[in-house]
């Protein structure tokens, strides 16, 4: 179980608890958080996950694979922080970890 | 209707606890509906993702709790009153009430349709014998996953999306596969004719044969459980179950019984509204307005089901209408990774990038210089870039386009 919080492109934080080996996605999706929405269901299709992952987190969350590298060069208002939600994989490890979410999803 | 005019005490009833039907619940409540909701669904399961049906659950490697889109404990937080198992019989539009196949009568003031689409029979002898199976829900992938197993030989009638993801999972399971199909190449509603050749031959390589140009006349059986399909040249392909995946039907009867306007399927505006103002409906039953492509068309997606939840949620709610999306899809087949963008309307052209050989390879479909669809398989970037492109209706480079050597930034620089 790890806690996360969420914070939504206008500020709102929602900060839930997450079951270890579900990923930060659905940890979002099952909690009914706004600004992540998911549609492909965690098969790194679709990028409308995306989130920035807080400067503290960074180290620990590490850096994403090639396939979703490729998917994130082409969303929308990425930054270095940037990553898949449905590519980071939740762990005790990762109790207190923040993410922001973007302006939108596509 | 406006948010000041939502009260506690409002009533949303979502008919149809699909995707489309489990996610506007969700949306509702993200944008602060106040009423009641009460979703119902014919399945006795809450919303769950369909998609794996075909895949990893067929293959095992995802169980119920992963396929639901929500805890069961979201729809008591939340407040969405599930009614499963049963699904509706008749609206009454006057009296603002949908009567269910319980017996009971539901008053609402804002009714949903998320009754999504069935899937086509044939109505050719043999299609009650047991065997005979098809792929829309959770119960159809279960008796499929006990029909296929090592050995087991699997025939998958209609070359479509869902027969050839069942052909890998059953040849991942070391079960036969042959695929038969009426037209002379597979995908061929679906797909470019480059892009069916690869997935023909791709499939092949793993072992799963083709019957090609082939009508099915008939199930045989023996002692009331298939043993074979009868092709219409005389021949029987011997198998231990069949798949029958040739397409689906919007669930529309109760939408037009209540006379609402169909075009084989609900017609929706771009808030997915109905010709009732006080009725929504979203999903695979309607056919909606693509904004990229001055149409209307019916998809059956799970992208296409979230879209237009947030357009009726949206609605319902007085927020400004979400952006329009490009309507795309996903297939996943053994290591091939498909994702479409667009749809080939009026495409005059086709541009291939990439390398079909090592299967990381797209296809571009363009109207003069404009890309309208792209389908890119294990090709993200062509896929992220092609939807970005369909999206803005930004002219492309043609030349660098087709050269692999400039890359897929470069182009789309």
């Amino acid at each position: 179980m790890a806690k996360i919080t969420y914070i939504e492109h206008n500020g709102t934080p929602h900060e839930v608890d997450v079951k270890a080996g579900l990923s930060v996605m659905e940890g979002a999706v099952k909690n009914n958080i706004p600004g992540i929405d998911g549609d492909c269901g965690g098969a790194c299709a679709c990028a409308t996950c995306h989130v920035y992952v807080d400067d503290a987190w960074r180290d620990k969350v590490g850096t994403p694979e090639d396939l979703e590298k490729s998917m994130l060069e082409f969303a929308e208002n990425v930054e270095e922080s940037s990553r898949l939600s449905c590519q980071i994989v939740v762990s005790d490890a990762l109790d207190g970890l923040v993410v922001r979410m973007p302006e939108s999803q596509h | 209707m406006a948010e000041q005019s939502l009260s506690p005490e409002t009533r949303i009833v979502v008919l149809g606890a699909g995707h489309a039907g489990g996610s506007i619940a969700g949306f509702l409540r993200q944008f602060g509906y106040p009423g009641i909701i009460t979703l119902v669904g014919d399945e006795p399961i809450a919303p769950y993702h369909r998609p794996p049906l075909s895949k990893a659950w067929l293959k095992g490697e995802a169980d119920a709790a992963s396929l639901a889109l929500r805890p069961a404990s979201f729809y008591e937080e939340q407040k969405v009153e599930l009614l499963l198992s049963r699904s509706a019989t008749a609206i009454d539009r006057t009296a603002k009430t949908v009567t269910l196949s319980d017996g009971t009568t539901l008053p609402y003031d804002i009714l949903v349709i998320a009754t999504g689409a069935r899937a086509r029979r044939l109505p050719i002898p043999g299609a009650d014998l047991a065997g005979v199976l098809e792929l829309r829900n959770a119960e159809d992938a279960e008796k499929l996953k006990q029909a296929i197993g090592p050995g087991k030989r699997l025939a998958v009638v209609g070359g479509g999306y869902v027969g050839l993801e069942v052909a890998a999972s059953a040849r991942a399971l070391g079960a036969e596969a042959v695929v038969i199909e009426r037209e002379a190449r597979v995908l061929a509603r679906v797909a470019c004719a480059e892009l069916s050749n690869f997935f023909q031959t791709y499939h092949g390589g793993k072992g799963v044969s083709f019957e090609l140009n082939a009508g099915v006349e008939g199930f045989v059986g023996t002692d009331g459980h298939i043993a074979g399909v009868r092709l219409s040249d005389g021949r029987v392909i011997a198998c231990d179950a069949a798949v029958v995946g040739i397409g689906a039907i919007p669930n529309d009867e109760i939408a037009g019984a209540a006379g609402l306007a169909l075009d084989a399927g609900i017609l929706v505006d771009a808030d997915a509204r109905t010709s009732d103002p006080s009725i929504f409906a979203i999903g695979d039953v309607t056919r909606r307005p693509l904004s990229h492509y001055q149409r209307l068309h019916r998809l059956e997606s799970v992208p296409n089901a979230l879209e237009q939840a947030k357009q009726a949620a949206s609605a319902i709610m007085g927020r400004p209408r979400p952006a329009p999306e490009v309507p795309w899809f996903w297939s996943d087949q053994y290591d091939l990774k498909l994702q479409i963008a667009g749809i080939p309307f009026d495409a005059d052209r086709i541009i291939v990038r990439g390398d079909r050989d090592a299967a990381k390879f797209a296809v571009f479909h363009l109207k003069g210089d404009r890309i309208v669809a792209v389908e890119a398989v294990n090709a993200p970037p062509e896929f992220m870039a092609g939807k970005m492109f369909i999206g803005n209706a930004k002219p492309i480079d043609i030349d660098k386009l087709g050269n692999d050597s400039v890359s897929m930034k470069e182009v789309a620089a």
